[in-house]
């Protein structure tokens, strides 16, 4: 228990930390990213899942990360539709679930009306999780359907509850799509288009 | 000592945090801890959507009455019940994490930025009262919407794609291809 209270201090501490210094707190910066005038944050995730997930897998190769750590979550179509209603509060409020509450404890108050919204609109989903299993069950329909679960990944990660979509060495698939995104993380402009008018 | 990182320091050291998080514990996500934040306030006024059933055997049963909160062996009950959790601790620690980034070393939020970001006063307005409703109106969607997807920004994006996983990628056509046009056409300034 204390060793999970502690874990959880170290890295959620360093998580928002990061969060903070690269600027991921700031709506000034998510709205630039969005709306592609400053696409610093762009680099930074782009680069970041790239970079962790080519050390990620070189350490499942070599067995230092345990494959049971991996937790995949399913591909159904609320997947999309969810992220699309996610798309709409990110484009509009210019913080994550977790941005807001580092943004919070970094000094941005409207960060706690972005967690009030929040915290209604997770208790709003759970009282209508029923109804939509009943009324709804498309939502919970598989995009590409493997298995029981569907906890699908590209690459092979050596956990058998997470089939693989290509069947080459996890290492291969993975290093490829990594170094795309590490790549792509150079390449892309700091800013790909300008405001309309100068402010 | 630079205020901020540049994209590449914190692409690496943010890449780093996930890493060494899905090597030593699980995988990082944030939106969960909504759902059991709400059920630490709503599941004492209404004691059936968070019951503690002891076992003869000695082990307990979580069981709720909401077909959500029953999800996977009730394990948001449980959550709930034991809030020093690991992921619960997390998502408080991030709390910690962003104020000691401003406090040392900065940078430090700006006192006309405290609570309207500078991109909405120049495109929606200096009213306060539009910003925080917006703010709760855009909370509610983001963290409906994570709901629904079973993920948000951190599990599906960041931890999701590191995986390789499928699901990672849906997510992000699904945030993109609505966030990138919303932003373009509210903010144009």
């Amino acid at each position: 228990m204390l060793k999970q209270i502690i874990l959880g201090l170290l890295f959620g501490g360093a998580f928002g930390f990061v969060l903070h210094k690269v600027q991921a707190t700031d709506p000034n910066k998510i709205v630039g990213f969005l709306r592609l005038t400053d696409m610093h944050l762009a680099k930074v995730i782009l680069f970041a899942i790239g970079f962790s997930s080519f050390l990620l897998f070189i350490g499942l190769a070599i067995g230092l990360v345990p494959a049971s750590h991996i937790h995949v979550k399913a591909s159904y179509l609320g997947v999309i539709l969810g992220g699309s209603i996610f798309g709409l509060g990110f484009g509009l409020g210019g913080y994550c679930p977790g941005t807001t509450v580092a943004a919070w404890g970094a000094g941005r108050k409207d960060a706690i009306f972005m967690i009030l919204g929040g915290l209604v609109g997770a208790w709003v989903f759970v009282l209508c999780y029923g109804w939509l299993l009943n009324n709804m069950s498309w939502l919970f329909d598989s995009v590409v359907s493997i298995n029981e679960t569907n906890k699908i990944t590209l690459a092979d990660t050596g956990n058998i509850k997470n089939p693989a979509l290509f069947s080459l060495p996890g290492i291969v698939v993975a290093g490829v799509i990594a170094i795309i995104f590490m790549v792509a993380a150079f390449l892309i402009p700091d800013q790909i288009r300008n405001t309309t008018t100068a402010s | 000592m630079t205020q901020t990182w540049g994209w590449l320091k914190g692409g690496i050291v943010l890449g780093l945090v996930f890493l060494t998080a899905v090597a030593i514990v699980k995988p990082i996500g944030v939106s969960t801890q909504y759902v059991i934040a709400d059920c630490l306030i709503f599941c004492n006024v209404d004691p059936a959507l968070a019951q503690e059933i002891p076992q003869e055997d000695g082990s307990v049963i979580y069981k709720s009455s909401n077909p959500y909160l029953n999800k996977s062996k009730g394990k948001y009950v449980k959550a709930a019940k034991n809030p020093g959790n690991y992921g619960f601790v997390f998502v408080l620690a991030m709390f910690v994490g962003g104020w000691l980034a401003a406090k040392f070393g900065g940078p430090t939020v700006a006192d006309d930025e405290k609570w309207i970001p500078r991109v909405w006063r120049e495109n929606i307005g200096p009213s306060w009262g539009k910003r925080m409703a917006g703010a709760f109106f855009a909370g509610f969607m983001i963290l409906f919407g994570a709901r629904l997807a079973g993920g948000c920004t951190s599990g599906h994006m960041m931890s999701g794609m590191m995986q390789t996983s499928l699901s990672g990628y849906l997510f992000a056509i699904g945030v993109f291809t609505i966030a990138v046009p919303v932003s373009i056409l509210l903010f144009r300034r």
